[in-house]
């Protein structure tokens, strides 16, 4: 049992300093995920058979073009945190895990700046 | 010295021999569910930059993702990510402290395959109309 008070517990954020962020964020992005991924397939499903002008007239649009952005990081946010835990679960080497976790972190943060990148050539005009 | 009784504690859960129920199931598929997204998000991103890049290279995707084996991951892609997504709100309920009553926990892990399954059948169908 232990002898500290439920202030001292959540002062100092844990061991890890990084308290219940990662819990939090994963929730925020799972909510946001909601409607952003029914934009997505809305999105798809109305540009399946479309032509390649087709798809980037729609992202011409700046309401698609924002919609789209924010869908790419809410979810890839979301499926790093996610990736994350099934690592540090399964990963049980230091120096592995260590790359794994580095290896998440980068490979979605690239995924990202390669959406966004392609949203906005699109939607400023190729 | 007394003898050294046995642990009779519930000891954790060998995945070999416990028996499988459906709620254990529905939590590893919410798990195997989110690493298959990663893929699928993958070609999601390899579709968005192939828009942004040329013809030829989206018509290269476009007839990869056309292709049956193509469509065939697609609708796995579609499954997974309406699964998660459906299960995800299980998981929001639960957040808040509610919806741990044991036989709703059943009712809802079965809701979400059968919702799933639905919705996911029924966008296809949409799909397909769209297309034709």
């Amino acid at each position: 049992m232990s002898m500290r008070t439920p202030l001292g517990m959540v002062r100092g954020l844990g061991s890890a300093r990084d308290g219940t962020h990662h819990w939090w964020m994963q929730r925020v992005t799972a909510i946001s995920n909601i409607p952003l991924i029914i934009f997505l397939i809305a999105f798809v499903i109305s540009h399946l058979g479309a032509s390649r002008a087709e798809v980037v007239a729609s992202v011409a649009n700046p309401f698609v073009a924002i919609l789209l952005a924010l869908t790419m990081i809410s979810v890839l946010w979301h499926m790093r945190l996610g990736l994350q835990v099934v690592i540090e679960d399964y990963v049980h080497g230091h120096g592995t895990r260590l790359a794994a976790l580095l290896a998440n972190s980068f490979f979605t943060a690239a995924l990202g700046v390669a959406a966004l990148y392609a949203i906005l050539k699109m939607s400023f005009g190729l | 010295m007394a003898e050294l009784k046995k642990a009779e504690r519930p000891l954790s859960p060998h995945l070999q021999i416990y028996r499988p129920m459906l709620t254990m199931m529905m939590s590893i598929f919410h798990r195997a569910t989110g690493v298959a997204l990663y893929a699928g998000v993958v070609l999601m991103v390899w579709w968005l930059t192939a828009a942004a890049t040329s013809d030829e290279y989206f018509n290269i995707v476009q007839g990869v993702f056309g292709h049956w084996f193509g469509r065939l991951v697609l609708f796995g892609f579609t499954w997974a990510l309406v699964h998660h997504a459906v299960g995800g709100l299980r998981h929001l309920l639960w957040d808040t402290g509610r919806g741990f009553d044991l036989p709703l926990v059943e009712v809802m892990a079965k809701a979400t395959v059968g919702l799933s399954v639905v919705i996911t059948i029924l966008l296809w169908v949409i799909g397909y109309g769209v297309m034709s």
